[in-house]
């Protein structure tokens, strides 16, 4: 059985409909990315299997476990990071992370969890003087302290800056292929979802609209390249399946009379913008 | 599994609220207190004031719960393996820690300047930690039902205005009897009246102040885990959020 396994997944608020019918799951050692514009329901969704939420309807297995009747003991092999978060302010970094590891049979020791999130020269701040992207780097190390095997990061990066997003992706990607750690982020931005994911499940609007790796879903729904171009001073423009071929035939017709030559390359980025924007 | 780190997690908080810019806050009470009693001069104020002290860990608790649900801190303890429980007990001895912090602070040099107190310790061994568990199990109660540290914060106007009525400082018997019968209801008359049955001489309604507090501890113990327990389970990270708006949208 997979470690997240979601079948048929519904949440209803009174008549509002905030999740619709969603399938999916997540292999071991593996990162899973939700992707999805605000209000898709990433966060509804990860709730639910993080035991925080009550399904309406629909089925959910977290390790084998549903999540509205998880144990402590199975919440023991679980790792959750949460959106912005600024509790325990009066703390020490290393102080809070020997307490919490103190929950569980086998903590990481705090000095190589801060090495791990690159946060050993704050082991003694307090948390309330950290800078947005040590704090998440902090939820983190709290969310992997007890040596999960499932971990669960909603918007884990909003608000770093690209250089600390990069060293995150990393450490997320080491834990995966590490760790064997099975990862499930939600994200709005799809660099941060191709970067990061072995596979992606784009929701949109309550729905799973898409699911695939990076290339799959490129494929699949990148659709076609757009070609411009001017012949005496004229303008044109043509889609194409086939943009390298077709340019090679407008030289052949054409020669030098073939001005200000450009090939959009279909994006994935295209691709998503337009399946989130028409529905 | 969750008593060994809820007893750390109550003495690392304990140690954060009397050191560095916490210690002034926390010491401004009992000092202006302690300068109130010593310039009324009056001996029989100080064991009153005690037990106001006392119900003071009331108001902690609910302001505690109401504060660590606004900044995620109660979340943070859900999303970890027995962290509510460890939660729980270690409020419990940071709030007792305080209040008996505050309590020496009073005491011991309001006993020395004021003099003519005889400690009866044989009460003040049951009544301090029947104080303690009737007043924190009622602020749990409270704190669980007021969901924002505004809402806490807002009760301690009836809280004040209850130990007003109580003959802390001012004699119950100059207050109507109506008022004087509201004020017996709460335990912050009987905590007064047990410390001042326990310090001063001909004593006082030590069964009364039982059986008041024991009633209290027994409502309070009651509701107070299946109100938690309603109050953690309902905590989500989507309602952090939404009180977090809440209060910038106050702030902005």
């Amino acid at each position: 059985m997979n470690p997240i396994e979601v079948t048929g997944l519904r949440m209803r608020y009174g008549a509002r409909e905030v999740l619709d019918d969603v399938t999916f799951h997540a292999r071991p050692g593996e990162v899973l990315t939700l992707l999805g514009p605000n209000g898709a329901g990433k966060t509804t969704t990860i709730e639910i299997l993080e035991g925080f939420r009550t399904r309406s309807a629909g089925a959910a297995t977290v390790l084998g476990v549903d999540p509205a009747r998880g144990d402590e003991r199975w919440r023991a092999r679980l790792g959750v990071v949460l959106q912005s978060w600024r509790d325990h302010g009066k703390w020490r970094v290393r102080e809070l992370l020997a307490h919490l590891g103190g929950y569980y049979p086998a903590p990481i020791p705090p000095d190589e969890l801060l090495a791990l999130v690159g946060l050993t020269g704050q082991a003694r701040d307090r948390l309330r003087t950290l800078s947005g992207g040590q704090r998440r780097r902090l939820d983190v190390a709290i969310g992997i302290v007890g040596r999960p095997e499932v971990l669960f990061l909603d918007e884990p990066t909003a608000g770093f800056d690209p250089a600390a997003r990069r060293e995150f992706h990393e450490l997320v990607r080491r834990l995966a292929t590490e760790n064997r750690t099975t990862v499930l982020v939600t994200t709005h931005d799809l660099a941060e979802a191709e970067r990061l994911a072995d596979r992606i499940v784009i929701l949109d609007g309550g729905r799973v609209v898409a699911e695939g790796t990076t290339g799959e879903l490129t494929r699949r729904m990148a659709g076609r390249d757009e070609v411009r171009w001017t012949v005496g001073g004229e303008r044109f423009r043509r889609s194409t399946d086939r943009s390298t071929p077709f340019v090679h035939d407008l030289f052949r017709e054409h020669g030098d009379d073939v001005a200000d030559l450009e090939v959009r390359r279909a994006s994935l980025e295209d691709a998503y913008l337009a399946l989130v924007r028409s529905s | 599994m969750s008593l060994r780190p809820g007893l750390v997690r109550g003495l690392i908080e304990l140690r954060q609220a009397f050191t560095g810019a916490e210690l002034l806050g926390n010491l401004f009470w009992p000092v202006a207190t302690l300068v109130a009693v010593v310039w009324l001069g009056d001996a029989t104020v100080l064991p009153g004031t005690l037990g106001m002290f006392v119900t003071f860990g009331m108001l902690l608790i609910a302001q505690n719960l109401g504060a660590d649900r606004e900044d995620g801190t109660l979340l943070r303890a859900k999303a970890i393996p027995d962290g509510v429980r460890g939660y729980l007990i270690g409020k419990i001895v940071t709030v007792s820690g305080t209040v008996l912090a505050y309590l020496l602070i009073l005491f011991v040099p309001g006993r020395l300047i004021v003099g003519g107190l005889t400690v009866r310790w044989s009460i003040v061994a049951w009544l301090l930690p029947l104080g303690l568990v009737a007043t924190q199990a009622l602020g749990a109660v409270l704190g669980s039902l007021i969901s924002s540290s505004r809402g806490a914060g807002l009760l301690s106007l009836p809280v004040l205005g209850l130990i007003a009525i109580s003959g802390v400082f001012v004699p119950i018997a100059v207050f109507p009897g109506w008022l004087q019968g509201v004020a017996q209801v709460f335990p912050v008359y009987w905590l007064g009246e047990g410390m001042r049955a326990a310090m001063l001489p001909g004593g006082g309604r030590l069964a009364a102040t039982a059986a008041v507090l024991g009633a209290w501890s027994i409502a309070g113990l009651a509701l107070a885990p299946v109100l938690l327990r309603r109050m953690a389970r309902r905590e989500s990270g989507s309602r952090v959020a939404a009180r977090r708006d809440r209060v910038l949208q106050r702030v902005g």
